[in-house]
């Protein structure tokens, strides 16, 4: 009895051993699980998410503006959209004649072949979700901001619907939503990115016209969008750095 | 929502060229245009106060309680329109709450608490203390106690207190003047400071708006002044009037050359919104902007004051000539707000189409509710002229 208890009891020699041998385990542990969970907080904050759009690809079959009212339960109505189609006619003379019936969600007339139409093309537009948002810089109440992943969101919930963000936005990508009364708008479909999805536009594209990606992964089909083509953004002079690119898109694109 | 989808229907018949999709709905309506309107009044009307408190402009003392008084019941109602315009009328307070302070808009509410406690009201009780004491002492009952309410319950009118009102009303006024340039600056900054939109977006706009708040405050005073003064059977100070419109006639013509400078500079630059800014001009603005703003507003009262100062006409006509000019004076303010507010919005951010406002008659942002705010600020006037005189006594002559 005595010396069983005298062998459960740990001589300092043995204390120091196990010491030695859980301290750095234990230490080791705490620097794994710390690396390792690093990447899980902190995913949402490496993504810097943005589009690029081949302006040659689209032909304005209007599936990805069709798809965005039915996946975001945008109105129905002809006056409220998250994304769009124009489609440009460069005259020989220079005139750009541009159309957006019903945002292009039922396609486009064909167009009557003249001599003197120099050119035409689509060109899909939809929120920049500019590095430098005007539309975040105005908000009296901070319901519209940037979210970590570098999408810019309205908290609907939030909102007082003054509408000053829509007239700051210089590409009417903002809408009044007519029966939640705040300001709605693209959300790079926030919901399905942050599974893993891709926008709905995006999946939905026949031509792959669209391209989604993270602007932080040097693997991401974005960067090497944006490094394989020549690269233009929307009215780049006002400085809102847009992270909607367009490949080999005509000066007269506004 | 029906309502408002057959109204789209209705503007997307009468948009020219190309606009944005999303552009069809016009984001401010008449509602927005009142209210940098009733701002500019308020501004006004004080800066006119503080010639007589600061500058010591001795000919314009008849108006100086009226132009406090009216700068307060007009500033009552600025933020009415704003509110009534939101979505959500309900979370306005979250400006005060939580306020997003890098947004323009985020800190009118301060600015406006700020000019409302801060420098309107101080100065109004500073100035009508001694008035409200002595009536608290004269009525008996009820009234008694609104009075002394008033005066915060305080008793002192001994010559030592009386002059500390006025030195104090005098400072107030002092930090006034700054405060109505802030607020009507402000308002003028809230669309200058849009880069989206070239039509708003220029450094000149926040000063441009000043002026001609300045200028409508003076031509308001100038016709209450002889409304009032008419229905009261008393005699119209001519001194007074005639300082009065002097004024005027400074400020319209600052106001006039900053917006000519305004328009020149745009002029001359030709950015890339130029042509669609000319064609807004020349079709959709032609009317609100070259015939009620500049001609009516601008060139004809001004041609008209002086004309009658340079002839040296006699009273009666002189102030048949004030109180026209002063009226078309204020409908080319209007002209302006409307110009600016709506005539921003008539033009696509594409640059390559024109869009249509048409403005209801009833509803929540019509013609009627906007002319409501128009009418209200006069009921409160006279509301408050029934507690506070804005006449000193024996100061006037009765017409005999």
């Amino acid at each position: 009895m005595k010396e069983k208890t005298k062998n459960n009891k740990l001589n300092r020699r043995e204390v120091l051993k196990k010491l030695g041998k859980y301290l750095p385990s234990a230490g080791l542990l705490w620097i794994a699980s710390s690396k390792l969970a690093l990447p899980a907080e902190e995913n949402g904050k490496k993504h810097n998410y943005g589009m690029g759009v081949y302006i040659k690809r689209c032909i304005g079959c209007g599936r990805c503006a069709n798809a965005c009212k039915e996946e975001n339960n945008v109105p129905r109505d002809p006056f409220f959209y998250r994304t769009w189609i124009e489609r440009y006619a460069v005259n020989m003379d220079g005139e750009v004649s541009v159309q957006s019936p019903n945002g292009g969600i039922d396609g486009f007339s064909p167009m009557e072949a003249t001599r003197t139409l120099l050119k035409s093309f689509f060109v899909p537009k939809l929120c920049n979700h500019c590095d430098n948002p005007p539309c975040v810089q105005v908000c009296p109440v901070g319901a519209t901001f940037k979210s970590p992943e570098g999408v810019i969101l309205v908290d609907e919930k939030y909102c007082i619907g003054c509408r000053y963000c829509i007239q700051a936005c210089p590409y009417g990508a903002r809408y009044f939503h007519p029966e939640k009364k705040v300001a709605d708008k693209c959300t790079f479909c926030y919901h399905r990115i942050t599974k893993g999805l891709r926008p709905a536009c995006v999946e939905v594209c026949p031509t792959n016209a669209r391209v989604f990606g993270d602007l932080h992964t040097l693997s991401s089909p974005l960067l090497r969008f944006k490094r394989m083509n020549d690269i233009h953004v929307l009215k780049p002079d006002l400085n809102t750095e847009p992270k909607v690119y367009y490949a080999n898109m005509d000066g007269v694109v506004r | 929502m029906e309502k408002l989808i057959e109204q789209l229907y209705a503007a997307s018949q009468q948009i020219s060229g190309f606009i944005y999709p999303n552009e069809v709905e016009l984001q401010w309506s008449i509602l927005i245009v009142i209210y940098p309107y009733i701002t500019g009044l308020v501004a006004g009307a004080f800066i006119l106060a503080s010639l007589v408190k600061v500058f010591n402009v001795k000919a314009l003392s008849p108006t100086y309680r009226l132009a406090l008084l009216t700068a307060l019941a007009f500033l009552i109602v600025a933020p009415m329109p704003l509110q009534f315009h939101l979505g959500h009328m309900e979370r306005s307070y979250e400006i005060f709450l939580t306020p997003h302070l890098k947004s323009a808009m985020a800190v009118f509410g301060f600015v406006y608490m700020w000019y409302l406690m801060v420098v309107l009201l101080l100065e109004i009780w500073f100035d009508y203390r001694k008035d409200l004491v002595e009536m608290a002492n004269r009525e008996k009952g009820l009234k008694k106690l609104l009075y002394m309410a008033l005066s915060l319950f305080s008793r002192d009118i001994s010559p030592k207190a009386i002059a500390f009102d006025k030195k104090a009303a005098k400072i107030i006024t002092i930090i006034g003047i700054p405060s109505a340039f802030l607020l009507h600056g402000y308002v003028g900054f809230i669309f200058g400071s849009i880069k989206a939109n070239p039509w708003w977006s220029s450094v000149l706009i926040p000063v441009v708006f000043l002026f001609s708040a300045i200028v409508s405050g003076i031509a308001l005073v100038l016709i209450l002044y002889m409304v009032i003064t008419m229905f009261r059977g008393k005699k119209l100070d001519m001194l007074c009037l005639d300082r009065l419109a002097d004024f005027l006639l400074y400020a319209v013509i600052v106001d006039f050359s900053l917006e000519m400078l305004d328009f020149i500079h745009r002029l001359y630059q030709s950015e890339d919104s130029i042509h669609i800014i000319s064609e807004l001009i020349k079709t959709k603005l032609f009317i609100s902007l070259i015939i009620v703003q500049i001609l009516l507003g601008i060139i004809v009262p001004v041609g008209m004051i002086v004309l009658v100062k340079f002839f040296k006409y006699q009273d009666e006509l002189r102030r048949l000539v004030y109180f026209v000019a002063a009226l078309l004076i204020q409908m080319g303010i209007f002209g302006t707000r409307w110009n600016v507010v709506i005539g921003g919005q008539l033009f696509s951010k594409s640059f390559r189409g024109l869009t249509a406002y048409k403005m209801e008659l009833l509803g929540m942002e019509g013609l009627f509710v906007a002319l409501g705010f128009l009418v209200l600020p006069f009921i409160i006037l006279y509301l408050v002229t029934r507690v506070f005189s804005p006449w000193e006594e024996g100061q006037e002559q009765s017409i005999s």
